[in-house]
């Protein structure tokens, strides 16, 4: 990687205090993610996975290190880092076309180009014919389809999914996987993604990053080397199967040692 | 979770090892010595299956049209027969328990004369005054409170002390500093349902989840954008809601402070018969309070529909 990341995470750590209990969360974190990148980080339950996120997203503060999008420190919450929550995370009072303008609404942007770039983000995520739908007439995977147009409008630097297929089923996954795929190379977006879903991250990252668990720690960062055109049927060849199989091991050990030192 | 049908590769293999040794690991001691210890076990008594329950009586079952129907009714018919059947056999003397033919004899004239309706204007316009303000200032304080944990610091210990002195209490108080005339009826109108349509708004606007909040941070919104666009919204069938329930308060108390200190509206003409032994009249006056009730419940529940659509 070269110099100029967009993202920069330099030696974050975060601490919790928890039942009077100091615990420490993540610890001497440190990712580069360039422009246009597309990075899964990894990690079993209390690796501290989401809590980086947060951070990234300005929604916490880390008790150490900092992090820079564009060499800008992140000071807190922004429309350059846009987020998908794993789900309920839309306006249910809005249609889908009205969660999607949502950020839009708040920049001086004209009605007429706002419905121009609404339309847009509504066909890039196929969600033309649901436009006038309420979040509540939506299956699980329309409303994160919603949540991803929505972030994508703001045309962040950085676009933020925490675990965002983690409440669908494995089909709508797939399908959900193959779109923000698609998403990804139509918009040329830089995606930051955490997920315990060690097939997702294989086959959505051009990196993946697995966490150490408690205190989370950078346990390795592996190129995914695989074609950039990538469809389902790439999950049944040997290349992908086997790395598949290499990081599942990594997350699983990560998974014993933190069950041992917890339990 | 293990891929199966496909040839691993050497460094693959050496994976799958690890990956095996540590699910046996994490898998305790063999099932074969754990099946030895309950040997000695007797199987666990079964229960014969339960009598099937009548359809009407099935916790949380649907009931028919019919039998819904029926019962709604009911509950009106017997209350009614039951009234007619008394006054009709003169168990209990008219004077103490007036015959509906009475009762709606005495509302006619009532309504004849127009005092019914002076007396229920104003009854109402005092809710519309003494609750409308406790609305004013609750809502607002209210949602402080939910929003800002200034608000709730400030607004929140004190409050929740003075919420529950009764209202009632506050009557000759209220006559001593704001005199006979309306202030004092609006004033207690107002002590009596302020505090709790605050602490009733305070728990909607609690209630927006925290992660709408944080989202919208995100896409961009400003403290105010967040308050405006989102906590607001959000809110405001619960507000409706809250502000439904503390009606039906705002109209008891209108009536007793009526009672106690007035020379018009409903509750001062229920003591005016009472003191002429005309329990027709009080009957007939406690029948418009009630459909009286009804009446805004459903306007304001039609209202909540139209807003909190969304929400249903």
């Amino acid at each position: 990687m070269t110099g100029t990341a967009l993202l920069d995470i330099q030696d974050v750590g975060k601490r919790f205090q928890a039942r009077g209990r100091d615990v420490l969360a993540l610890d001497g974190i440190s990712l580069r993610v360039a422009r246009g990148d597309f990075l899964c980080v990894c990690g079993a339950s209390g690796s501290g996975k989401s809590t980086l996120l947060s951070l990234v997203a300005g929604l916490d503060t880390p008790t150490a290190g900092r992090i820079t999008v564009d060499g800008v420190p992140v000071t807190g919450p922004g429309p350059d880092r846009g987020l998908v929550p794993q789900a309920d995370s839309l306006y249910p009072w809005r249609t889908v076309e009205r969660n999607v303008a949502f950020g839009l609404e708040l920049l001086p942007v004209g009605p007429a180009e706002r419905a121009r770039r609404v339309d847009w983000y509504l066909a890039e995520t196929g969600l033309s014919e649901l436009r006038n739908s309420l979040p509540r007439q939506l299956s699980g995977g329309q409303q994160q389809r919603v949540a991803i147009a929505r972030a994508l409008a703001c045309e962040p630097e950085v676009l933020l999914l925490d675990e965002p297929f983690g409440a669908l089923d494995v089909q709508t996954k797939e399908d959900m996987q193959v779109l923000i795929r698609q998403v990804w190379q139509d918009t040329g977006t830089t995606v930051l993604m955490v997920t315990h879903d060690v097939e997702e991250a294989v086959f959505l990252g051009q990196r993946v990053v697995v966490l150490e668990s408690g205190p989370g720690r950078v346990a390795a960062d592996i190129a995914v080397d695989l074609p950039a055109e990538r469809d389902l049927a790439i999950k049944r060849t040997p290349g992908f199967l086997s790395l598949r199989a290499r990081i599942e091991d990594l997350v699983r050990a990560q998974h014993h040692t933190a069950g041992q030192a917890t339990g | 979770m293990k891929p199966a049908g496909v040839k691993p590769g050497p460094g693959e293999e050496q994976a799958a090892g690890r990956f095996l040794e540590a699910e046996r690991a994490s898998r305790g001691p063999g099932s074969a010595s754990a099946r030895q210890d309950r040997k000695d076990w007797t199987a666990l008594p079964r229960r014969g299956a339960a009598k099937p329950p009548s359809s009407l009586l099935s916790i949380r079952k649907p009931i028919s049209r019919k039998a819904q129907l029926t019962l709604t009714v009911l509950s009106f018919v017997i209350p009614l027969l039951a009234w007619v059947v008394l006054s009709a056999t003169q168990v209990v003397s008219p004077t103490f328990l007036p015959g509906p033919v009475a009762t709606l004899q005495a509302g006619w004239e009532m309504a004849q004369s127009g005092q019914l309706f002076t007396d229920l204007w104003d009854t109402l316009r005092r809710i519309v005054y003494g609750f409308g303000l406790a609305v004013l200032v609750s809502v607002p304080v209210g949602i402080a409170m939910g929003t800002f944990m200034a608000g709730r610091a400030l607004f929140e210990p004190f409050l929740s002390m003075v919420r529950y002195l009764p209202a009632s209490a506050f009557i000759p108080l209220m006559m001593i500093w704001l005199g006979i005339d309306e202030e004092s009826k609006i004033g207690v109108l107002f002590l009596g349902t302020v505090f709790f349509n605050t602490f009733m708004t305070a728990d909607v606007v609690r209630s927006v989840p925290a992660q709408l909040i944080n989202v919208s941070y995100t896409l961009g919104a400003r403290r105010d954008e967040v308050l405006r666009k989102v906590i607001m919204p959000h809110s405001l069938p619960g507000i409706i809601d809250a502000i439904r329930v503390n009606i039906a308060a705002a109209w008891n108390l209108v009536v007793v402070a009526e009672v106690v200190v007035s020379t018009t509206g409903l509750g001062r003409r229920i003591m005016q018969s009472q003191r002429f032994l005309e329990t027709d009249q009080i009957f007939a006056i406690l029948i418009v309070i009630g459909i009286c009730g009804v009446v805004i419940d459903m306007l304001l529940r039609l209202l909540r529909n139209r807003i909190g659509r969304w929400a249903t």
